[in-house]
């Protein structure tokens, strides 16, 4: 458990404790934010489908800490950790659940299509394997225009077997282009285990059978996650080729909230949470006596103004003109049907 | 190919449809740097039907890449690398081929703009084969372009004579929006004189390629050829037909067509996609709603029979529009509501 880093010093937290305060903020930002999610759907301010990423928040916050601005981000209907590791403002987002004006798609996307210029957010696929061959097509042309950028493309499990998937890694493969594939394997298409849907269930093996160099890390573990991003970047910016990192995690909620969770024990949900990313980093930071519970409750209530913050300003925000409702379909607003 | 001359009145010279979108290939290749062709066989092969033959030579495997036989990957790939900065151009060898790209171009491409808010467009050209009338059978000889048309947030482009085959495609890419351009496989070897230098096309508007009092011949693509078949036929009855050339499916310029119709107060569609839910459908809803009262006569549509397509010539044959049809059409309005 214990790290090979400085020791700890009470007057100055060494860079290390730093980033591990940071690291937890951004995983505990995610988690509260969907927490809340959670209670707005049921108080009917949230309605579509609500896709929550309890349990896996230390794959999206570690892959991002690997990832510089002018990467690109590719993800799935499951993309608000993404989306707030990423940096895409929290109110922006939130207005967006609500389908308000001042969210980042203007309301039309909803939780399933964020997206965001600035941060190269590409989305937002609610198509399972979707994002996988635009994610080749982005790394295409970075490899075209000879710009060092990489592009992360997240996708489940459910992915690998949809034809896309393979079409994807062969291209990749074909053409040597950067790209990251991050596969969150949280063991459910749905409510499909993974051996009832897959022939063989060692997903890494697919990667190497299209001569992708590929690694599998513990998903419940940031820390972890963040070294591996970070060596894949490394040879996906470096080498110009394709990785494809396999990360194990588990989703604590339901897959939406329609889901009764039939095709799960309960048993098996509680023994996954004794891993929570969160639990076990604040773990960590406690043994290394880098986290006092003032600090503890600090970032708790930084985060929770943060969040209060942006439903307040979803609830003020206006709602998009109805005059506006074909706006967007094409660039030139003259071009109808 | 001829060489431009600056100080002359136009010139023309003798093309091929081929041949034409093959000039204009080359010529968007030269004129824009992030331009690139890609599709199954668009390289060494030299494309199905052979319209990027040669272009391999002239501008390397970067800008005429082939790829390997997965039309949802490449297509997203496209997607991507619009979005990415380039302008690609994906070659689907054929419509029936393009179902495998359906989640890619109806999902992805015709959706990406409004879903994000206006955030990011996708300048997106695919090309690819359309039509029956080669003895394909089922899987190779459908018309989906109306299918398509039904479509927000792409375009639906369908050249009909050479100097569509040929300005379309740089239309296309101007466009900042996906454009699907339908290429009528019968019409690759047609042959004709089109103008030097290449004048733009405006994609925005249908054209009355032959002018006419008495009816109304709406049309696009390889049918339109078809229709004014029939008009010549009509035109030895004393009846004049007026023949429009759609030219872009969706948006559909309506104006053109209504226009006409107050003339002539009769219209025939001719489309060589199925009855049910064709865009003859569409464009014959359209002047009921918005033409009913300028109409001495229903509406017909000459379309495809509603079977899968045949092997067999004789019976691919009578799934087919052919000129006979709408000459008796034109015949019977003209008849019955005098």
């Amino acid at each position: 458990m214990k790290k090979k880093t400085a020791a700890p010093t009470d007057s100055a937290p060494s860079t290390t404790a730093q980033h591990w305060l940071e690291l937890l903020h951004q995983m505990l930002r995610i988690r509260r934010f969907e927490d809340k999610c959670a209670e707005l759907y049921s108080a009917g301010k949230i309605r579509g489908f609500l896709h929550l990423y309890n349990g896996e928040e230390a794959v999206a916050v570690g892959i991002m800490q690997a990832l510089q601005p002018v990467d690109a981000i590719v993800a799935t209907y499951r993309e608000h950790g993404q989306a707030l590791a990423r940096g895409i403002s929290m109110p922006a987002v939130m207005a967006e659940m609500y389908g308000k004006q001042s969210g980042c798609c203007r309301g039309r996307g909803g939780s399933m299509h964020l997206f965001d210029r600035n941060q190269r957010f590409y989305g937002g696929n609610a198509i399972v394997g979707g994002g996988l061959p635009l994610a080749v097509g982005l790394a295409l042309a970075d490899k075209k225009l000879s710009r060092q950028q990489v592009t992360c493309c997240f996708f489940g499990d459910g992915a690998v077997v949809e034809g896309e998937f393979h079409e994807a890694l062969n291209l990749a493969a074909l053409w040597q282009v950067p790209v990251l594939f991050v596969c969150e394997n949280n063991q459910y298409a749905m409510g499909t285990a993974l051996q009832y849907s897959h022939s063989n269930i060692n997903l890494a093996q697919k990667a190497d059978s299209y001569g992708i160099d590929h690694a599998v890390v513990d998903g419940m573990d940031v820390l972890a996650v963040e070294a591996a991003a970070q060596q894949a970047v490394n040879v996906v910016r470096n080498q110009v080729k394709p990785f494809f990192l396999e990360c194990i995690t588990y989703r604590f909620r339901a897959h939406s909230m329609f889901d009764p969770e039939l095709y799960r024990e309960k048993a098996e949900v509680e023994q996954w949470q004794k891993r929570c990313p969160i639990a076990t980093l604040f773990g960590r930071l406690q043994t290394q006596g880098w986290l006092s519970d003032a600090a503890w409750n600090q970032l708790n209530q930084t985060v929770d103004q943060e969040i209060n913050a942006a439903i307040a300003a979803a609830e003020t925000s206006l709602w998009e003109p109805v005059e506006d409702l074909t706006r967007f379909v094409y660039s030139d607003p003259r071009a109808t049907s | 190919m001829n060489s431009v001359t600056q100080d002359t009145a136009p010139q023309t010279i003798q093309l091929t449809y081929r041949e034409a979108i093959r000039a204009a290939l080359r010529e968007a290749l030269q004129k824009d740097d992030r331009v690139f062709l890609m599709g199954e066989d668009v390289g060494r092969y030299g494309g199905a039907f052979g319209v990027s033959k040669g272009l391999l030579q002239e501008f390397g495997s970067d800008r005429i890449m082939d790829t390997p036989l997965c039309e949802s990957g490449f297509t997203g790939a496209g997607i991507g690398a619009a979005l990415g900065g380039m302008r690609p151009i994906v070659e689907v060898m054929t419509v029936n081929f393009s179902l495998l790209a359906a989640d890619q171009i109806l999902n992805t491409a015709a959706t990406y703009l409004h879903m994000s808010g206006g955030l990011f467009n996708v300048p997106l050209v695919i090309r690819m084969g359309t039509g029956g009338g080669k003895q394909l059978a089922a899987q190779h000889s459908r018309s989906l372009e109306g299918w398509y048309a039904h479509i927000p947030g792409i375009k639906v482009l369908t050249p009909a004579v050479l100097e569509d085959a040929r300005g379309m495609l740089w239309a296309a890419l101007e466009d900042p929006d996906p454009v699907l351009i339908f290429e009528n496989t019968l019409l690759y070897t047609m042959q004709g004189e089109v103008s030097v230098p290449a004048q733009p096309v405006d994609i925005r508007y249908a054209k009355i390629r032959r002018a006419g009092n008495d009816v109304t011949l709406i049309s696009y693509g390889a049918s339109l050829f078809k229709a004014l078949e029939a008009a010549e036929t009509l035109a030895q009855s004393g009846i004049e037909a007026e023949v429009i050339d759609l030219r872009t499916l969706r948006p559909l310029d309506e104006a053109t067509v209504l226009a006409s119709v107050c003339k002539t107060h009769r219209a025939v569609i001719i489309d060589e996609g199925w009855r049910s839910g064709s865009i003859a459908a569409e464009i014959s809803a359209r002047i009921m709603e918005h033409g009913f009262y300028d109409l001495d006569a229903p509406v017909e549509r000459i379309c495809a029979e509603e079977v899968p397509m045949p092997y067999a010539y004789h019976l691919e044959q009578a799934a087919l529009p052919q000129p006979a049809a709408i000459v008796q059409a034109v015949q019977r309005m003209v008849t019955r509501h005098g």
